[in-house]
């Protein structure tokens, strides 16, 4: 344990770790010194002179090295004769601070009145007005009248993009540098910087696109004034008018823990609906930050293109029916499968949901079927990671694998904190077939070609400087992903890391064990839940009847139309009119997860509650309850009116889950750094935790149950052959998916569906960066642009996932230069 | 009065910024015999008996300041501050152009003693032709021998590079120019940690003034006792003093610590301008305060102890002597403008406060002086002060505070 140290802060005695700085040992004394530019997350860097106080620290007998005492017998104080910034000095024994005399008061209050002087007070118009920290202060600390003349103030730009996503008001800016200082130490893109000098000294985004970073919101969390707003929130709402409800992001297997606000908006017809996304602390999953995509990917559930009455196939066409003849005819339907019932649902559905459908598939003796192109989520619930992980927490002695992974694109949050954990002493083992992000902070860099995953890791086991690394460290973690992969390879992938950590002893215990990098937020609670993914859909559904839940088989793939093609009956029960509805018998609309509550199992296992935030859609129905009445009609018998009791039924039946229930979901604990406690001005705008962190599952390991690995199966590897190409899949973080599509903000982040090549294959095709070309790809042809990467093969293509391309596994495919047109503007 | 120069050689010596020619005046002697014969500790240990104190401004004893290096963390480095942007200092120039092998000897002296084997010359932005010419004479001394690897046949190497800033006075303060040599912003850091722990790429540094530096082989050659010996006990040695202001004739002269105000404008200086009585002295250029002269004032020697009792700093000695014909308001309006120019904006006092400033002064010069404006930009100033994250901050406020508080009828029209 670290040396403590005993101080005294406005008469209070309080024992803080040695080291801490003042303004941090004040506040767990609960008293809170004034900051602008100080940000617990952060480095301190003195520069906005808010947390003047007066500082006295005992003058020491340099014989004894005891404090030397006055007449009175207390120690001799010595106090400099200017302020000392709270930020920036740590505590020491016997130091006595005064925070409220009346020099420090005074030093506080010129702060205050030197920031007004440039300042606009645009209060009434401003965004950050109701929950700014300058203006809180200035209530607080500042002076009260001006004695800077108006007509001098300065005038700037109030409305300079920094990127489509963020918005600078010059006039607002303090110059803090807390976002500058985001982007370079927390989210590792250094694309913010100062312009100019003195008082003009300018925000500017140093990018192109600019601020491009997926955590760009972060910024204008903790910007502490209105300068930096976003594209989406700007002149929105006031932040009084806003409600909060507490929910997990869906957008991403980290489930950053968030806030939704929410208000009445007449722009929609009076309704109420979300108005921004908050990140919401949760200092083991995402501390107080979330991704640009968990914050603007949201306006889906709002969207027109909404199912509101279930709809039956009546000769030939989709017409609207009643809840009772829709579920009747689909319960009927199923009744009338049996065993013949495929349940094909994803990881977009919460446990609950989840649960009923498997319940409801396991008594008619059906198949639940995940619709995922990944593997490995049972080697994940037997090997863990074990409860009690943090990203947080690892630092020297611990080794992160990722594999097979982009993980800034797929899982942002889990980016950065590795990144973090790499910064505070972790090893990092980054093994990818092409260049990532993640790269830049790895001690060792693995570059395999694609189809070589296993024997990658199966090289990690062995002696050498890499192997030493993983199999000799005291705690190894690693993250598998399908950067290339489709079902088969991933599983193979899967089981070559479950088996290096058992064998290597990295299992059962915290801060050890398997993460998937799975493309949902609840894939892992569907894996333990007990749905398994098949190897053949296409076959498994031939002559089925099949209950499509939370997916879209035939938007993604033309073979997958054909298999439907070819099924019994079809129900879809989801939020759209999607493809596969289209060509469904029945189809049932289902609440979006913000319209209800539930539970999500994220990558690392924690299940975590969302709540509703606002007003379900008229005449939709949560996902469980839906499921359970179509059940009744095929006399099974599931709850289907709270879903606390599903989960309840849940933990009774799923051993990971075993003692679990909402009350202890919603337990919290104290976090540090202390946020949201009013002093919006120390941590930013993010949610305080009042609703619950979560409980990690115990895996098998955990457990020391008895286990056995299945062998690495043998996969088909498909290589690119001589004159022809491998196209493989990758994920984006901004693709087509419906939630980033109905979100225009981000629309112009995504793109045209493009290819990425290696510059010689394009040399080869006669095409450039930014050229078309035309892609065949399983018997589909599509226009697609050319980009170039130079860390590939030059036998692959890389495919983007849910960009409208069919691919979901490594394929043969051919590229064609498309016909030229000069596309120079 | 001295016969000989010991910094501004080049005034004695034709072509001493010739190698050869400085080499047959002794040149690289005291290098090479610290490097031969001394140990790094003793080199320092020479320094502090000198009783040397740094030229920079602060006038902190330079061997001491050297004794703080961390030698638990390597490499080291020495920087050689060259950015003389102070306005009225333009003494490092002269020693530069005109004897630059003595101050690139002692920046190699200084690397020894502190164990470094890189030193950096960081000169203003503008010096981009003294630095073409230091380059030239840093290769000439890689070809002599006297830089590079194994020196004189030790296992002690020693590389020197120059850098240019881009035209900010903030780069002078020693850790805006060490953020600057990284390709930073250059913006103060917070102290501590200083640079002797955590300096350049966040190893122990020193750095130094020009004018300091070129003490040294004089120093090292002629021993701590010779250099003491000049000067006063607060103050050993010599100091260039750059004269300008209403004086007859401006100029750097050299002259022991202790030389009177009166001596330096009138027996160097050639007296005021048409004859006129001395009215204010600024001691250390634009970040001064106003010494209000009278004749106890002029006869004051100089050195950093005395001009303190005047309620002054003798700073960089960059001496602007001010005359009746001057009024306190037209200086302060040309401070503060330099000032609100040159703050790198880091903090708010400064950011805000010279430009409040700048405000205040120009409507009181064209406004008809108000004592409400008057009174206002002393309390501004004075809210500045103590406040800052370094000093230029405080020093924008100096010529303020004093020029108001000393000279107030020249507020009051
Ligand atoms: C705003 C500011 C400007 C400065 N400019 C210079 C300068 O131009 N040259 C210089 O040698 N020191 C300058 N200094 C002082 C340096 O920070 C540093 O103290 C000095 O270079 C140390 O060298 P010395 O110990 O040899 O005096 C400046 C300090 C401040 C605060
Ligand atoms: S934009 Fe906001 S966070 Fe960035 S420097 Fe300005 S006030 Fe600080
Ligand atoms: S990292 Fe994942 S969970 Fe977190 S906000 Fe982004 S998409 Fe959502
Ligand atoms: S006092 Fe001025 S120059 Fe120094 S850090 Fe502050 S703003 Fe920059
Ligand atoms: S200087 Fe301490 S909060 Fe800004």
């Amino acid at each position: 344990m670290t040396k403590q140290v005993t101080l005294t802060i406005d008469g209070k005695q309080v024992t803080v770790p040695d080291g801490m700085l003042v303004v941090d040992a004040a506040k767990e004394a609960g008293i809170d010194i004034p900051v602008f530019c100080y940000h617990p997350k952060m480095e301190p860097v003195g520069m906005c002179r808010m947390c003047l106080v007066e500082i006295g620290r005992p003058v020491m007998d340099r014989t004894t090295g005891k404090p030397i005492l006055d007449d009175k017998g207390e120690p001799k104080l010595q106090f400099l004769p200017k302020l000392e910034t709270a930020c920036t000095n740590p505590v020491s024994e016997g130091m006595v601070v005064y925070t409220q005399s009346e020099k420090a008061e005074a030093g506080q209050k010129s702060t205050i009145e030197f920031l007004l002087t440039s300042h606009p007070l645009d209060c009434p118009i401003c965004d950050k007005g109701g929950e700014c920290p300058l203006q809180n202060l200035t209530m607080a600390y500042g002076p009260g009248k001006s004695r800077f003349l108006f007509d001098e103030k300065m005038h700037l730009a109030k409305m300079v993009p920094l990127g489509e996503l963020i918005y600078l008001d010059q006039e607002r800016c303090i110059q803090c540098a807390r976002c500058i200082r985001f982007q370079d130490e927390v989210a590792g893109d250094a694309v913010l910087g100062f312009d100019e000098r003195g008082r003009s000294t300018q925000i500017v985004s140093l990018s192109d696109p600019g601020f491009d970073s997926v955590f760009s919101g972060n910024t204008t969390d903790i910007c502490p004034v209105g300068a930096l707003t976003t594209a989406d929130f700007r002149f929105g709402a006031r932040p009084w008018e806003l409600s909060s409800s507490a929910s997990i992001c869906s957008q991403c297997p980290v489930g950053c823990n968030i806030t939704f606000n929410t208000r009445r908006e007449a722009m929609s017809d009076g309704k109420i609906v979300i108005k921004r996304v908050m990140p919401r602390q949760n200092e083991e999953v995402n501390e107080i930050w979330m991704c640009d995509k968990g914050r603007f990917a949201y306006h889906y559930a709002e969207s027109e293109k909404r199912l509101s009455k279930p709809l039956i196939r009546k000769d030939g066409k989709l017409s609207r029916a009643s809840w009772d003849a829709a579920t009747q005819a689909a319960g009927e339907a199923i009744a009338k499968a049996k065993k013949d019932l495929v349940v094909l649902a994803s990881g977009r559905l919460s446990n609950e949901d989840l649960f009923n459908l498997k319940s409801f598939a396991d008594q008619v003796e059906g198949k639940a079927v995940l619709y995922t192109h990944m593997g490995g989520g049972d080697l994940v619930s037997l090997v863990g990671v074990g409860q009690g992980t943090n990203f947080g927490a690892m630092g020297a002695g611990t080794t992160i694998v990722v594999v097979a992974s982009d993980l800034y694109e797929e899982a942002p949050v889990w980016y950065l904190r590795v990144k973090q954990a790499v910064q505070r002493g972790a090893a990092l083992i980054v093994a990818n077939p092409r260049e990532t992000k993640l790269d830049r902070y790895a001690s060792f860099v693995i570059r395999y070609s694609y189809g070589d995953e296993v024997r990658t890791v199966h090289d990690l086991t062995k002696k050498g400087k890499v192997g030493d690394a993983f199999a000799k460290a005291e705690n190894a973690v690693i993250l598998f992903g399908s950067d290339g992969l489709g079902l088969d390879g991933s599983t193979a992938l899967a089981t070559a890391c479950a088996r290096a950590l058992n064998d290597t002893e990295h299992a059962g215990k915290p801060n050890n064990g398997l993460i998937g990098v799975w493309q949902r937020a609840n894939d892992q609670g569907a894996w333990e839940i007990g749905f398994r993914p098949e190897e053949n859909l296409v076959g498994a559904l031939k002559g089925k009847t099949v209950y499509v839940v939370g997916a879209d088989p035939a938007g993604d793939d033309p073979a997958l139309v054909r298999a439907l093609h070819g099924t019994e009956f079809v129900i879809a029960q989801d939020l759209f009119e999607t493809e596969t509805a289209k060509l469904a018998d029945v189809v049932l609309p289902a609440q979006a997860y913000t319209e209800r509550e539930g539970t999500f199992t994220s990558g690392e296992r924690r299940v975590q509650r969302f709540y509703p935030a606002v007003p379900a859609l008229d005449g939709t129905r949560p996902d469980f309850a839906i499921t359970s009445q179509v059940a009744r009609q095929a006399s099974v018998i599931l709850e289907g009116t709270s879903a606390s009791v599903v989960f309840d039924i849940l933990a009774e039946d799923i051993k990971s889950f075993a003692g679990l229930n909402y009350a202890k979901l919603a337990e919290v604990k104290p976090q540090r750094p202390i946020v949201g406690r009013g002093d919006l001005y120390y941590g930013g705008t993010t949610y305080e935790n009042k609703f619950g962190l979560g409980v990690q599952l115990s895996s098998a390991a955990d457990r020391s149950e008895k286990f056995t690995l299945p062998r690495v199966q043998k996969v088909e590897e498909l290589r690119p052959k001589e004159k022809k190409l491998l196209a493989v899949p990758v994920t984006k973080l901004y693709d087509r998916g419906v939630t980033v599509e109905s979100a225009k903000l981000l629309n112009q982040r995504i793109g045209e569906a493009f290819v990425a090549l290696h510059p010689s294959a394009a040399e080869q095709l006669g095409v450039e960066a930014g050229e078309r070309v035309k892609l065949s790809l399983d018997g589909v042809s599509e226009d697609v642009v050319v980009k170039i990467d130079e860390t590939i093969s030059t036998g692959v293509v890389l495919v983007p996932r849910s960009m409208g391309l069919p691919i979901s596994a490594p394929a043969e495919a051919s590229l064609k230069a498309a016909k030229k047109v000069s596309v120079r503007a | 009065m001295l016969m000989t120069h010991i910094l501004l050689r080049h005034r004695d010596i034709p072509d001493i910024n010739k190698l050869n020619v400085y080499k047959s005046n002794g040149g690289f002697e005291a290098f090479k015999k610290v490097v031969t014969k001394m140990k790094p500790g003793e080199v320092t240990d020479a320094v502090k008996a000198s009783g040397l104190r740094g030229r920079g401004g602060a006038g902190f004893p330079t061997g001491v300041k050297w004794s703080f290096i961390d030698n638990k963390i390597w490499p080291h480095y020495v920087v050689a501050n060259a950015d003389e942007s102070e306005p009225g200092t333009f003494k490092d120039r002269e020693i530069m152009e005109s004897n630059p092998f003595q101050f690139l000897e002692g920046v190699a002296i200084a690397s020894y003693a502190v164990g470094a084997n890189a030193a950096y010359v960081y000169l203003r932005g503008e010096f981009w032709q003294v630095a073409k010419f230091l380059d030239e004479k840093i290769a000439e001394m890689g070809e002599a021998g006297v830089l590079g690897e194994n020196l004189f046949g030790t296992d002690y190497s020693l590389h020197i590079y120059t850098h240019l800033g881009a035209g900010a006075y903030i780069c002078g303060e020693e850790t805006a120019m060490l953020e600057s040599i990284e390709g930073k912003r250059g913006t103060p850091r917070i102290r501590p940690p200083f640079p002797a722990v955590y300096g350049l790429y966040g190893k122990p540094t020193v750095v130094n003034n020009v004018e300091t530096l070129t003490n040294l082989p004089m120093i090292l050659a002629n021993g701590a006792d010779w250099y003491k010996n000049m000067g006063t006990p607060d103050s050993a040695g010599v100091k260039v003093f750059s004269l300008s202001g209403r004086v007859r004739k401006p100029g750097n002269y050299e002259l022991p610590f202790g030389t009177t105000f009166r001596q330096l404008i009138y027996e160097h200086g050639g007296g005021v301008q048409e004859g006129r009585p001395v009215k204010a002295i600024m001691p250390a250029g634009a970040s001064s305060s106003f010494i209000a002269a009278d004749e106890k004032v002029l006869d004051t020697q100089m050195d950093y102890a005395a001009v303190r009792t005047l309620g002054a700093d003798l700073g960089s000695a960059s001496v602007i002597v001010i005359d009746d014909t001057v009024s306190m308001d037209w200086v302060i309006n040309k401070t503060i403008h330099f000032f609100k120019h040159e703050s790198c904006g880091k903090c708010t006092p400064c950011r805000e406060g010279t430009y409040w400033m700048m405000h205040l002064i120009e409507d009181i010069r064209d406004g008809g002086h108000s004592t409400d404006n008057v009174d206002l930009l002393l309390n501004v100033a004075k809210q500045m002060q103590n406040k800052c994250l370094c000093p230029l901050g405080e020093f924008s406020t100096m010529a303020v505070v004093t020029g108001i508080e000393r000279f107030a009828q020249d507020f009051t029209k």
